[in-house]
């Protein structure tokens, strides 16, 4: 009868259990971190305390190598393919959500109200996605290198200007210590170059594209500001202040750690290393080319499939992941950028005290996110061979009107992307 | 006179073995190099690439990047799936591609050779002109196996496998081995009452050693190294092939050591087979002019 009865319990349990594991309805989610450990096991903690904190939903994860992870996201959506809950990259969301891949977020708005402005991806007027953190370039360089050269430390209140910055590079380069004055990561392709590159363009007046209208590039991309920036971009590489196309990666990798470079344009996760190798590191803001400091913002972010059959559980996830604790264990995890001053003030680098705090003012005083616009993915590859033609020697004003034909070529081909 | 003539020899063959061994070297300086890389740090990795101990195994040398390269990585898994796809879509191709070439060769039919120009033609048709449509086709292409009726063949192993069965490369080299056997053999076969299918079998195969070996290494290349087509097909890790694994290793920091590592691992069942059968792939370089 014992016997009969604990069978029974047993059964009446384990039919609760498996109903309440039916009723739990599965989201797949596509994640682009695939070959990073720390991430993936970041992100995985976050997922099983999502699915064990309710009985709605189940995140199921799957992730994809960061190199091929657009590529994978696109055939999927031709192949109607695509998961519940994707990641996307910033600056190619609006291409996205115009391609009409996402859907718009239904989060609570007033949770994200005190993130950066990076991490916000909105389009069209509506959320599309939201980030757990930003990333942010500076001008990397070292307290000893500033005071052998007599060079004064700006700071974000005074920023180097052009050229302040142009005298240090010349400091540099007459001490005869260093290979190069200065290392702008050429052995990087891609998105590095929109990224890093074309904050200086618009410290100079000029953009990839007009963003009053979105609809041309004439004049923000082979105006007078772009062509100055255009030669100065050329001077870099032909008076030697800066090793071209060619870098090896290896001296990108370790170049200025070697200190064969007396300053190098990085980001906020190779800082960890730079800092480890000389304690006497600084991260210096942009310099000012007459119309103001700028860096780079935003990063990879998440977002909700138009596939998705179930938008309200992909974003409760999402809003789910955006609890402080979260955004600091990703930035401890990775280094990068918490997207608030709450969980900055928790992580181990980005506190009042942190080694990187410096990031976080940064981003707060000079990111510029990349033209919002579905056109910005094609804009940005122009924008690549544009300057890399440029750094091997092209004419500028040439170069310039070409990539300005090609990028309003492809607006008008696109019907101007809904702007 | 005599003296001269094989002093004369005696240098050449010199003068061979030192061209030959230049020859060697240089193939077998990426091997040795990423073999060599596979055993050390990073730091020491990069810095070597400037000097002649990137091919020597010299310094900080470890297993690490091998045991950090298996934890990164799902190795294991897709070598098998490499493997598995390469294995089977190598055997499939040679069955189905040199019975097509058996029949263009032996079969009189009515647009035989309007069938095979047009076969031949899709060699210069790039595959990535073709991979979008071929990619809608398999998403909705309906399938019956142990599961039941399905419909859509992404995240499988034979979406991987049945669109690469038969190709016009392969089929073009058993057609033109076929065409210089003689065929006396296939008449005589014929008299003898012998049907197509036991000539096919018994006559032709037995003697097409060499070209299968071409077709099989030239298949199983093309097989092991697929990139784009897994990539937009397959988005489950479980079948992931090695290739578009490698790109785990592309990180913000790349993991040289690690990727050299998992190279040499994934280099290993290409160099076995190729062993198994290089000599039978030199005999058919030899006997048809093809170049692999």
């Amino acid at each position: 009868m014992k016997l009969g009865l604990t069978f029974g319990a047993a059964l009446v349990a384990s039919v609760s259990w498996a109903s309440l594991a039916a009723a739990q309805t599965e989201l797949s989610m596509w994640y682009h971190g695939a070959g990073n450990e720390v991430e993936a096991n970041i992100l995985n903690g976050i997922v099983a305390d999502f699915n064990a904190s309710q009985s709605d939903w189940t995140v199921v994860v799957e992730s994809f190598p960061q190199e091929s992870y657009n590529d994978s996201v696109v055939a999927a959506a031709l192949a109607g393919n695509l998961p519940d809950i994707i990641d996307v990259d910033g600056p190619v969301m609006p291409n996205w959500a115009w391609s009409g891949y996402l859907q718009p977020l239904t989060i609570d708005e007033s949770i994200i109200e005190g993130f950066l402005p990076g991490p916000k991806g909105y389009w069209d007027g509506q959320l599309y996605s939201i980030g757990l953190w930003d990333a942010a370039v500076a001008l990397v360089t070292r307290q000893s290198t500033l005071d052998a050269l007599g060079l004064r430390t700006p700071t974000l209140d005074q920023p180097w200007t052009g050229d302040e910055f142009m005298a240090a590079l010349d400091a540099a380069k007459a001490s005869g210590n260093y290979e190069y004055p200065l290392d702008l990561g050429m052995a990087w392709t891609g998105e590095w170059y929109p990224y890093a590159f074309s904050p200086f363009l618009q410290s100079f007046g000029g953009d990839i594209v007009d963003r009053s209208t979105y609809l041309t590039a004439e004049g923000a991309l082979n105006g007078d500001a772009a062509l100055a920036f255009g030669e100065w971009w050329q001077t870099l590489f032909t008076e030697g202040y800066a090793p071209g196309t060619s870098q090896d990666p290896a001296d990108r990798d370790t170049g200025f750690i070697d200190g064969k470079y007396a300053f190098s344009w990085n980001g906020n996760w190779a800082a960890l290393g730079a800092l480890n190798a000389h304690d006497d590191t600084l991260f210096l803001p942009a310099p000012d080319f007459g119309n103001g400091p700028k860096i780079g913002a935003a990063s990879w972010q998440f977002g909700v499939s138009s596939a998705s059959e179930h938008p309200e559980g992909a974003s409760a996830f999402i809003e789910f992941a955006l609890q402080d604790k979260y955004l600091a264990a990703f930035s401890d995890g990775i280094g990068l950028i918490p997207p608030t001053t709450t969980s900055a003030a928790m992580t181990e680098n980005y506190g009042p005290d942190g080694a990187m705090a410096v990031f976080y003012d940064l981003t707060k005083a000079q990111a510029l996110v990349r033209p919002v616009t579905p056109g910005y993915v094609v804009g940005a590859k122009v924008f690549e061979k544009a300057l890399a033609d440029i750094a091997n020697g092209a004419d500028v004003a040439d170069t310039l009107d070409a990539a300005v034909d090609e990028i309003n070529t492809d607006i008008e081909r696109n019907g101007g992307y809904g702007h | 006179m005599a003296a001269i003539t094989q002093d004369n020899h005696g240098l050449r063959l010199i003068m061979r073995y030192v061209v030959l061994t230049l020859i060697a070297i240089i193939f077998m300086f990426p091997l040795v190099f990423m073999v060599m890389s596979s055993f050390k740090p990073d730091l020491q990795l990069l810095r070597d690439t400037s000097s002649i101990r990137a091919f020597l195994p010299v310094g900080d040398l470890s297993f690490d990047n091998y045991r950090d390269a298996s934890s990164r990585v799902p190795i294991g898994t897709f070598v098998f799936n490499s493997v598995l796809v390469t294995g089977v879509t190598v055997l499939l191709s040679l069955l189905a591609c040199s019975l097509a070439a058996f029949s263009f060769v032996f079969l009189n039919w009515k647009g035989r050779d309007v069938l095979l120009s047009i076969i031949l033609a899709t060699l210069i048709v790039p595959f990535e002109t073709i991979a979008i449509p071929l990619l809608l086709l398999v998403s909705q292409m309906p399938w019956i196996g142990l599961e039941g009726f399905q419909v859509g063949w992404l995240n499988t192993y034979r979406v991987q496998i049945i669109p690469w069965i038969a190709d016009g490369l392969t089929i073009f080299l058993f057609v033109q081995y076929f065409k210089d056997l003689p065929r006396d053999l296939i008449e005589a076969s014929r008299v003898e009452g012998a049907s197509w299918l036991q000539i096919y079998l018994k006559v032709v195969m037995p003697l097409a050693g060499p070209v299968i070996a071409t077709a099989a290494i030239l298949k199983f290349l093309v097989m092991y190294n697929q990139y784009l087509w897994p990539l937009i097909v397959v988005q489950q890790e479980t079948y992931r092939p090695v290739m578009v694994g490698l790109q785990y290793f592309f990180q913000l920091n790349t993991a040289w050591g690690e990727i050299m590592a998992y190279l040499t691992i994934i280099t290993v069942p290409v160099l076995a087979f190729y062993l198994v059968l290089q000599r039978a792939f030199i005999a058919s370089i030899a006997s048809t002019g093809v170049k692999g």
